[in-house]
């Protein structure tokens, strides 16, 4: 099999570098594994809402000219402040082509509210999910709070007081539908994408607009856990429709419904555009000539292999095992390209989980073109984007999202510059 | 105001909890003192082996003795704590055979059965040991759970009287004259001050009793000796393995429930560590090197996490006249000691002992109370080891399998109290350990949780192989909706709950284990937003 290029992984980098390539005339694959961290999405995507030093970022556009400063290694700074802003706004485009709405710009973070109910500064928002524009407040009075019966992964009175102290007045409420005993009957089944599957259906939307009318009483506005439909995009809007009155979800625990949207909407329009998506295939091994790779090869694909002039490397973090670690080394386990990491173990962790953690910005040694390197020699055609990449602690910065969509767009205009 | 017991005990570990138990058995109000959880010290931080004495029987032979007796006792009355594995003492070739005649004859001198097995057969019982042994000796070796016996110990005590107050940490001790007549302690929930009255009180305080000692006016040299272990991410063996040879580091591989555990490591520690212990990387890699000689596929077996404990070793020429007979067990009576009445030490020994230790606290106690009542614990069976295990799972037929197994294992007859009427409440919290909603509000009414490692400790929340990624969140949920607390402090017992579960991972943050806290980190930081505001309790 031949392509132009073959793209590793299938999270959101890899489908915005697929998307970028195919809309661009390239005949692309993707080999996806399973998982990404999209199925751990917020329902928003970051692009800098922090410093290294620990400073906060209002203005993306403006904070990564002080990021460039203070870290030369961050994938930003390769990038460079006016193609970061560049990037920043054809990323919010390529999610229009592939039907995902969001709100948010570059010029100035918004906020979204977190499933415990924490005011979180980000760049864009997908449309139906509550976001402010204020960092302490959200813009209604008093709203009602529903959650499905028995359904743990979403608890609304931490959002309920959090909101109080926002001003917001919240009632809670919980609602049941006979399809949801159906779901309850097995004790592991109450999961987010199963109440979720529920409302593609129209009937259980108006059931639920039925049980929501009669209890909600004089509200603003309708808050509910992100379990609207998983096929379906529009349930937020098809519950409108029946309320008439503005509704809006919030994350829940994983798996979360709008990564899983997410993911999907952009994987059929990789595919509209002529692009090869292979999921639960795993490279497995490869041929280089000199400094440039051949082929890969997979695991359902045996000895057939798949040739192409480039190949991304978009196969993410420890988490997706795009890096691994055992108690000595951490390697790139693919072709095993160069990664910068410490050797001191003790230097990997901080004993609070929650302060920085030295491992998170381990990752894939670049040079300026994000081209990857093996013994300090260049890869010619061999490039690394997204949560692989050394340099930066996307969670910390606020800028996991960003650095995946930006690197992306970036490696495929210079894959299709080197044309 | 103020209030009257015939006993105070300081500590809430086995030992403790087995005095209490004891001492309200035979009629006597007891009160007992724990400044954090039950078994948070030593108890909870070992190996959890039912010695079979086997260990002992060379250096020790009275330990040994005692090891065996009560693991024979524990088996009766502790049933649904324990698991008659069985164990291997495995010769490697650097060992010799040379020991292996010295152990078997000084275990069967000691009464412990041990029985030469050719190593094929050994390796046929336990595939997972070192196929390169030239030796084997089976013994009664097997697995205690020691949180389940400590909170068998204090609901029998509790059911014969007992309070238990945990969180509540001794300030002072109450005097008069050279006696001592109680206790003034600190409530670290409420932060409010109380004194409790006795006519004994009873320092069972681990490794803490050294200076729960000095506040009484008296000196037991006591030295930290510090144990690191590993606890695996399955279950490794189903029978307990040992080195044939005089004991030494990481020569224990015990399994436990879903897991198996190896250690000790030995080393002294300054005493302003103990309260915070750290495993070291030298510690780890030094558990893994002697492991893998023992059972060659823990080389690349996840390691769930790391821990330690810290024995309270008594200096041996410290007392020549409170020691009681035994080298491994230290009964003192400070009336006879240094002339302060009213007090007792107990010290020493091993989880194993615990009930021995119990016994002879407990008839100190009562010849100092000119009471006549016989020790009745090692025939009384504990709350959860009072039915047979199918008589229990045809009660609870209606229970899903694999979630009733659970319960049983972990509750033993006391499974019934959890409420598994309904969908929602035989709805699983915690999916790698398999428990409910019914189970953790049973917990939340019964047993004394005061925040999620508490529930932890009683239900085994967060133990599996997540490490308590998403059932911890739920569980906080469900504490906060019994009006455990606010959902801020819920919130913040969420963050303490998954930075104890770091401190253990940390050590061994690598492969699946750092995967596992990357995903933490997104989730609860990234995408909650989660913040570690303060330490609390």
């Amino acid at each position: 099999m031949k392509f132009d290029t073959v793209i590793i992984g299938g999270g959101l980098a890899g489908l915005v570098c697929g998307i970028s390539l195919a809309k661009r005339g390239q005949r692309c694959a993707i080999i996806s594994s399973g998982q990404s961290a999209l199925h751990f999405s917020s329902g928003s995507l970051d692009l800098l809402s922090q410093l290294p030093d620990g400073s906060a970022v209002e203005c993306p556009a403006k904070g990564v000219e002080e990021l460039v400063r203070q870290s030369k290694e961050h994938p930003y700074a390769k990038l460079g402040v006016e193609r970061f802003v560049e990037l920043a706004e054809q990323s919010k485009e390529v999610l229009q082509w592939a039907g995902v709405d969001t709100v948010g710009d570059s010029e100035r973070n918004h906020y979204r509210l977190s499933p415990v109910g924490v005011l979180k500064p980000t760049w864009l928002t997908f449309r139906g999910y509550v976001n402010s524009e204020k960092a302490t407040a959200l813009k209604w009075k008093r709203v009602a709070l529903f959650n499905a019966e028995g359904f743990l992964d979403f608890y609304p009175q931490f959002l309920r007081d959090e909101l109080r102290a926002m001003g917001t007045i919240c009632e809670v409420h919980t609602f049941n539908l006979p399809e949801l005993e159906q779901i309850r009957q097995n004790p592991t089944e109450m999961r987010s994408a199963n109440v979720a599957r529920l409302f593609d259906s129209d009937g259980a939307i108006d059931a639920l607009a039925e049980i929501i009318r009669s209890q909600k009483g004089d509200v603003e506005a309708v808050l509910l856990p992100a379990v609207l439909g998983v096929d379906c995009n529009d349930g937020v809007k098809r519950l409108e429709e029946r309320l008439g009155c503005e509704v809006a979800v919030v994350a829940t625990l994983p798996p979360s419904v709008p990564g899983l949207q997410v993911q999907t909407l952009l994987r059929r329009y990789f595919q509209e555009l002529g692009g090869v998506y292979l999921p639960g295939d795993t490279v497995v091994g490869y041929k280089a000539e000199g400094d440039r790779i051949e082929t890969v090869y997979t695991s359902n694909h045996g000895d057939i292999g798949f040739r192409a002039d480039n190949f991304v490397l978009a196969t993410g973090s420890f988490f997706s095992g795009g890096l691994e670690a055992d108690n000595e080394k951490v390697v790139e386990p693919l072709f095993g390209v160069d990664v910068v990491y410490t050797e001191n173990r003790q230097a990997w962790y901080d004993r609070d989980l929650f302060q920085a953690q030295g491992y998170e910005s381990f990752g894939v040694r670049c040079d300026e073109n994000f081209n990857a390197q093996r013994a300090g020699r260049t890869v010619e055609n061999l490039y690394a984007i997204g949560a692989c990449l050394a340099g930066f602690n996307g969670i910390k910065d606020g800028c996991g999202a960003g650095v995946s969509m930006l690197t992306a767009l970036h490696v495929s205009d210079v894959i299709i510059k080197k044309k | 105001m103020t209030k009257q017991f015939d006993v105070i005990i300081i500590g809430g570990g086995a030992t403790g909890a087995g005095v209490a138990r004891d001492c309200s058995l035979r009629g006597l109000k007891a009160l007992l003192l724990e400044r954090g959880d039950i078994a948070t010290g030593a108890t909870g931080r070992n190996h959890g082996l039912l010695h079979s004495g086997a260990r002992y029987a060379v250096t020790d032979r009275e330990s040994a003795e005692e090891c065996i007796k009560e693991n024979m006792i524990l088996r009766r009355i502790a049933r649904h704590c324990v698991e008659p594995t069985d164990g291997l003492f495995i010769s490697l070739p650097e060992d010799g055979l040379e020991f292996q005649a010295k152990f078997i004859e000084a275990c069967l001198a000691a009464g412990i059965r041990a029985e030469a097995i050719d190593p094929k057969e050994a390796l046929r019982m336990e595939p997972s040991a070192n196929p390169a042994m030239i030796g084997a000796v089976r013994v009664p070796d097997g697995a205690v759970d020691p949180f389940r016996l400590t909170t068998a110990n204090l609901i029998d005590a509790k059911a014969h009287g007992a309070q238990v107050k945990t969180y509540h940490e001794v300030l002072d001790f109450v005097r008069e004259q050279d006696r001592i007549v109680g206790v003034t302690a600190l409530d670290r929930r409420t932060g409010q001050k109380q004194e409790y009255r006795a006519q004994i009180v009873v320092n069972a305080g681990g490794i803490w009793g050294h200076d729960i000692a000095r506040k009484a006016g008296v000196t037991i040299n006591m030295l930290p000796a510090k144990g690191s272990l590993l606890i695996f991410g399955h279950r490794v063996n189903n029978i307990v393995l040992n080195r044939c040879r005089k004991p030494a580091d990481a020569d224990i591989l015990v399994p436990g429930d879903t897991i198996s555990l190896i250690g000790t490591t030995s080393s002294k520690v300054p005493f302003d560590e103990v309260d915070n212990m750290y495993v070291t990387a030298d510690e780890v890699d030094l558990l893994l090197r002697e492991g893998t000689k023992l059972a060659p596929s823990l080389a690349h077996t996840r390691i769930l996490r790391a821990y330690a404990g810290v024995r309270p070793l008594v200096a041996s020429d410290d007392d020549p006249s409170g020691r009681s007979v035994s080298r491994g067990i230290v009964v003192l009576d400070h009336a006879v000691r240094d002339g302060v009445e009213g007090f007792i030490t107990i010290t020493g020994g091993k989880l194993m002992t615990y009930r021995l230790m119990a016994e002879w606290t407990t008839d100190l106690i009562c010849k100092k109370l000119g009471i006549d009542k016989k020790c009745v614990t090692a025939d009384v069976a504990l709350p959860g080891s009072r039915e047979q295990e199918q008589a229990l799972s045809k009660k609870l037929y209606s229970v899903p399998v694999a979630q009733r197994e659970s319960a049983i294992n972990r509750h033993g007859e006391l499974a019934e109290r959890v409420n598994t009427t309904s969908a929602a409440k035989r709805s699983l919290v915690c999916e790698c350990e398999e428990v409910s909603v019914g189970e953790v509000e049973y917990a939340l009414n019964e047993l004394d949780v005061h925040n999620l490692v508490d529930l932890r400790r009683r239900t085994r929340v967060g133990m599996g192989t997540c490490q308590g990624e998403l059932c911890a969140c739920r569980a906080a949920g469900l504490m906060s909706e019994a009006g455990k607390y606010c959902t801020r402090e819920a919130k913040q017992d969420l963050a303490n709950f998954l930075n104890e579960r770091w401190k253990g991972m940390a050590p061994v943050a690598w492969g699946d284990t750092l995967r596992e806290s990357q995903f933490t980190t997104w989730l609860y930081d990234g995408v909650c937003g989660l913040k570690n505001q303060k330490n609390t309790i």
